[in-house]
């Protein structure tokens, strides 16, 4: 029997692309910006009393509309969620004129939708112990107008932190003041 | 004639191998881990020359956030810290547990999961206790 040579090789091709998903490499590996990273996720507060922070936390996460999900004192770890809208209007007149331009109707589906955005907050001595560090991490899940999932991310926007520790530095003061 | 009889052997036997063999079946692979137990256990666990449980686990949760992970629970009792981060569109999950080993040790092990597979890939445990041992490290070095 002729083995046909290039039918075997497309078809070995394609078992190839084809294949089992693999895990890549290296991702466990810290990014060269993670010391920049530290100072917009980091805070340090010039007190000793770690529950006061703790709780001051728990309430900036909840002004800022977040419901309090696990949490663990003793490490002093508070984690919340969040539901929002992610409609962009922008997007959404590109994809109708886009869409109706292409005879493509179904484009404005693919849309951002809503979103749910995950915050952890640890809470924790500093080195010298004279010093409270406070340090967040926010993570977003946005879904489009059909319902799937468009894009998964950690969100990197300065804006937000800011906005996080303007609010708690707010909240520890009013806190100190029995407000 | 003959010729393309023979190419329909080739695919239906071909057909036959992928849909054989394919990827791994579900339910069977619930418990199963591809390396064995002893050899995933050394690649990940180390032990650390500490018994300071809290500062231990608040390292590992700081080196996590290092590493782009949000923590989604963690457990001082079971020494317990779990999180997880996005890789494009794909989900790593990461927990790592914190426990005593004798008297002067502290066991620290980690095991990681990409989409539905486990990473069982001793270079990324690797990454991440040298990360590790660089936070323990600045820790007692002050240097944050």
């Amino acid at each position: 029997m002729r083995w046909p040579k290039k039918q075997v090789f497309v078809i070995f091709m394609c078992l190839g692309i084809i294949g089992c998903v693999t895990v890549p490499k290296g991702f466990l590996k810290p990014s060269d910006d993670y010391l920049a990273k530290r100072q917009l996720q980091m805070r340090q507060y010039a007190t000793t009393n770690e529950e006061q922070i703790m709780v001051s936390v728990a309430g900036v996460l909840q002004d800022l509309g977040f419901t309090l999900g696990d949490s663990e004192t003793k490490l002093g770890l508070v984690s919340a969620s969040k539901k929002a809208d992610a409609t962009n209007k922008s997007q959404v007149f590109a994809a109708i004129l886009f869409g109706g331009l292409g005879n493509n109707p179904d484009l404005v589906q693919q849309c951002d939708k809503s979103q749910v955005i995950k915050a952890a907050v640890i809470i924790k001595p500093s080195l010298d112990g004279k010093k409270i560090v406070v340090r967040v991490t926010f993570q977003r899940i946005v879904w489009n107008m059909a319902g799937q999932i468009n894009r998964v991310e950690t969100i990197k926007d300065p804006l937000m932190y800011q906005k996080f520790y303007d609010t708690l530095s707010k909240a520890i003061f009013l806190e100190a003041q029995q407000i | 004639m003959k010729k393309s009889r023979n190419y329909y052997r080739i695919i239906l036997f071909l057909f036959l191998i992928v849909t054989l063999s394919g990827c791994a079946t579900p339910a069977a692979n619930a418990l199963r881990a591809n390396e064995s137990q002893v050899k995933l256990r050394s690649i990940q666990t180390r032990a650390f020359d500490t018994t300071d449980k809290k500062k231990m686990m608040q390292t590992v949760i700081s080196t996590m956030q290092d590493l782009d992970f949000v923590i989604d629970k963690a457990d001082f009792l079971l020494g317990s810290v779990t999180g997880s981060k996005f890789l494009g569109q794909a989900v790593v999950t990461m927990s790592v547990t914190v426990r005593p080993r004798g008297e002067k040790q502290l066991l620290v092990r980690a095991n990681a999961q990409y989409g539905v597979s486990s990473v069982e890939d001793p270079g990324t445990y690797q990454d991440f206790f040298t990360a590790l041992e660089k936070s323990i490290f600045l820790t007692a070095q002050q240097v944050d």
